[in-house]
C-alpha cells in the first residue's frame, strides 16, 4: 500500500470501484465532476460500464434500472442536479432498489455558487422526495473517510435495499489529503443472494426485513412500480397488503439502527458543553475544541456519520450529559432542529455559516463563551 | 497542540500556483511522512486573475482544513499581492516577485525576481512556481530538500524532469542568498 494525495471526490469513485460499482451513470456538475471523471476513466478499466445521461433525472433512472439489471450502481451531483433527482429517489426507496447518490453539497438555493461550500441539503436529503419514506444519509469529514463511507454507502444499500445519499461537501470533496488505499479485493462487500426458486420467489416478502432482490435476465420475473404493491409487486389498494409493507420497509432500519447509526463520540467527565457537527463542518469543530481542551475547559465533542436516520438515541445521551450542545453547520440550521428534538431543555446553539465559507474555529469558541 | 504549518500561494492563473500547492502537501504527506491539506480557490478569480493554492502542513492531525493565518504567503503577481499580502500572520514570511510586485514601504518581504530566475536558468517562465518552491522549503525547511525533490520530479511532466530540478536548485541557491544577506 502506498500514500497518495488525492481529493475527496476521487477517492468517493475509488470506493465505488472498490465497493463493487460496476454501473454510474451521470451528468456532471460542479463540485461533484471529479467524481464522474475518475469512474469514468476507471470504470471500464474493471469491466464496467460509464454512461453520461442527459440530464439528473435520467441519471437517477439509468442507476436504477443499472441495479434492476444486476450491477451496483451509483451516480453524484450537487444542488440543482439533486433537485431533479428527487422524483427518481422515491421511486427507488418505493421499489427498494439499492443504489447510492453522491451529492456534493453547494451554496443554493437554484443554481446558488457552483463551487462554493455548504451544508445546505440536510433536509432535502430526509425529505426531498414526497411521502413518508426510509434513507439513509452518510457524511464524511476526511478524504479518507469519503472512500471508506462509499463503501458503506454500497454495503447498507445493498443489505437494506434502499438508495443511500453520501452527502458530502465541496470541501471534503475538493480538499487533497493523504490517503492509503487498501486492496479491494480485500473491501468488505455485501452481496444479496437469492435462495428462492423463480417459481415461488416474493420480490417484496414481508416476511422478515429486507427480502433479496433477484437481477432481471436471470429467470426471475416480477413486477417493480411505484405504486404501493403486493408481495409479488402487482399494484395494491389492499390495506391487509399495505400496512405490512409500510411497518416492514419504514421500520427496518429502527431494528437496524446499530447497524446503521455512525457516529463518533470524544467525551470528558464533568464537561457541560458539547460540540455536534458533521462532514467539513465537523474538522473546523474539532479544531475549536482541542483549542478549548488547551486552555483546560472540558467539552465533549460527538461527530455524526450517519445524518438519516438521525442518531437519536446517542445524541439523547449526549444531551444528558451537558447543559448545551453548540452546532455548527455551513446552512441557517438544519441539523440543529434534530438536535434540538433529542435535546430536551438543554441548549442548543447554533453556528451557522451560509455564504459557502467554513465556519471558522473562532466562531465556535466564541459561541461557547458567550 | 501540534505545529501546524499555513502556506498561501498565489499568483496569475497559470502560473502554476496550485500545481505548486499540490506539490508542497505531496512532499510533506507522502515523502516526509507528515499529514497535509491543499485546498484552492476556484471560480471566476481562478481564470487569469488572482489563483491561490492553500497547503496546511502538521506533524499531527489537521482538523480545520483551510488556512486560518498563513505563516508564509507567496505572491507573484500585484493583484495576488494586494489581496493576500495582509494575510501573513505577524510574524510571519512573504515572499514576492520583486519586478512583478510593488511592495508597499509599511510590509516586510522577501524579494526574489522569481520570473526572472526562471527565465535565466531554464529558459521558461513556466519553471517560476518551481523556483517559488524551492525558495520557500530553502527558507523555511517547512519540509524536506529530499521530499521536495522528489514530489517535483514525480510531477514533473515526462522530458521536463532535468528542467525542473535546476529550477528547484536555482531557488534554494536565492533562498542562501536571502539568508546571507540578512545575516
Amino acid at each position: 500500500m502506498t500514500i497518495k494525495l488525492m481529493q475527496g471526490n476521487e477517492a468517493i469513485a475509488q470506493g465505488a470501484i472498490a465497493a463493487g460499482c460496476r454501473f454510474y451513470a451521470g451528468y456532471p456538475i460542479t463540485p461533484s465532476t471529479e467524481v464522474a471523471e475518475v469512474m469514468s476513466r476507471e470504470l471500464p478499466k474493471v469491466g464496467g460500464k460509464f454512461i453520461q445521461m442527459e440530464d439528473e433525472i435520467a441519471s437517477m433512472a439509468a442507476i436504477i434500472g443499472g441495479r434492476v439489471g444486476g450491477l451496483k450502481s451509483m451516480t453524484a451531483t450537487s444542488g440543482p442536479g439533486f433537485s431533479l433527482m428527487q422524483e427518481n429517489l422515491g421511486y427507488a426507496a418505493m421499489a427498494e432498489i439499492p443504489c447510492v447518490i453522491v451529492n456534493v453539497q453547494r451554496l443554493g438555493p437554484s443554481t446558488g455558487q457552483p463551487t462554493a461550500a455548504s451544508q445546505g441539503d440536510v433536509m432535502q436529503a430526509r425529505w426531498g422526495t414526497h411521502g413518508d419514506h426510509p434513507i439513509i444519509a452518510l457524511s464524511p469529514i476526511s478524504v479518507a473517510q469519503s472512500f471508506d463511507l462509499t463503501v458503506k454507502a454500497f454495503n447498507l444499500s445493498e443489505k437494506y435495499r434502499t438508495p443511500v445519499i453520501l452527502l458530502t461537501d465541496e470541501i471534503i470533496g475538493h480538499m487533497r489529503e493523504p490517503i492509503e488505499l487498501p486492496d479491494f479485493n480485500s473491501v468488505e462487500k455485501f452481496e444479496q443472494v437469492v435462495t428462492e426458486s423463480p417459481e415461488t420467489y416474493k420480490p417484496y416478502s414481508n416476511n422478515g426485513d429486507v427480502p433479496p432482490m433477484a437481477a432481471f435476465g436471470r429467470g426471475y420475473r416480477y413486477h417493480i412500480t411505484g405504486l404501493f404493491h403486493d408481495e409479488v409487486g402487482f399494484p395494491t389498494q389492499r390495506l391487509d397488503e399495505v400496512e405490512p409493507w409500510l411497518e416492514r420497509v419504514n421500520g427496518k432500519f429502527e431494528r437496524n439502527a446499530d447497524d446503521i447509526l455512525l457516529y463518533e463520540t470524544d467525551y470528558q467527565p464533568g464537561a457541560r458543553t458539547a460540540v455536534l457537527s458533521y462532514g467539513a463542518s465537523a474538522r473546523t469543530a474539532r479544531h475549536a475544541v482541542k483549542q478549548m481542551r488547551a486552555r483546560g475547559e472540558k467539552v465533549n465533542l460527538f461527530t455524526a456519520l450517519t445524518i438519516w436516520p438521525f442518531p437519536e438515541t446517542a445524541v439523547e445521551a449526549l444531551a444528558d450529559s451537558v447543559e448545551r450542545i453548540i452546532v455548527p453547520e455551513m446552512n441557517l440550521g438544519q441539523l440543529a432542529l434534530e438536535v434540538e428534538r433529542m435535546a430536551g431543555r438543554r441548549k442548543v446553539v447554533r453556528v451557522n455559516r451560509a455564504n459557502g465559507e467554513m465556519v471558522t474555529p473562532d466562531m465556535i469558541i466564541a459561541a461557547a463563551e458567550a | 497542540m501540534d505545529k501546524r504549518i499555513e502556506v498561501r500561494l498565489a499568483g496569475e492563473g497559470g502560473q502554476g500556483m496550485i500545481l505548486a500547492g499540490i506539490i508542497l502537501a505531496e512532499a510533506a504527506a507522502i515523502y516526509d511522512g507528515k499529514q497535509a491539506t491543499q485546498t484552492q480557490s476556484y471560480g471566476p478569480e481562478a481564470r487569469g486573475g488572482a489563483s491561490r493554492s492553500e497547503v496546511v502542513i502538521s506533524d499531527g492531525e489537521i482538523d480545520h482544513p483551510e488556512v486560518l493565518a498563513p505563516d508564509v504567503v507567496v505572491a507573484l503577481s500585484q493583484e495576488a499581492y494586494k489581496k493576500f499580502a495582509r494575510t501573513v500572520k505577524p510574524g510571519g514570511l512573504l515572499i514576492v516577485d520583486d519586478e512583478r510586485v510593488e511592495v508597499a514601504p509599511d510590509v516586510a518581504a522577501v524579494r526574489v525576481p522569481v520570473v526572472r530566475l526562471s527565465r535565466e536558468t531554464t529558459g521558461r517562465a513556466i519553471t517560476a512556481n518551481t523556483i517559488a518552491l524551492g525558495i520557500l522549503v530553502g527558507l523555511t525547511g517547512m519540509v524536506s530538500r529530499q521530499a521536495i525533490e522528489k514530489a517535483v520530479a514525480a510531477r514533473a511532466p515526462k522530458g521536463t524532469e532535468e528542467m525542473n530540478r535546476k529550477a528547484l536548485e536555482a531557488g534554494f541557491a536565492a533562498a542562501e542568498q536571502v539568508k546571507s544577506a540578512v545575516t
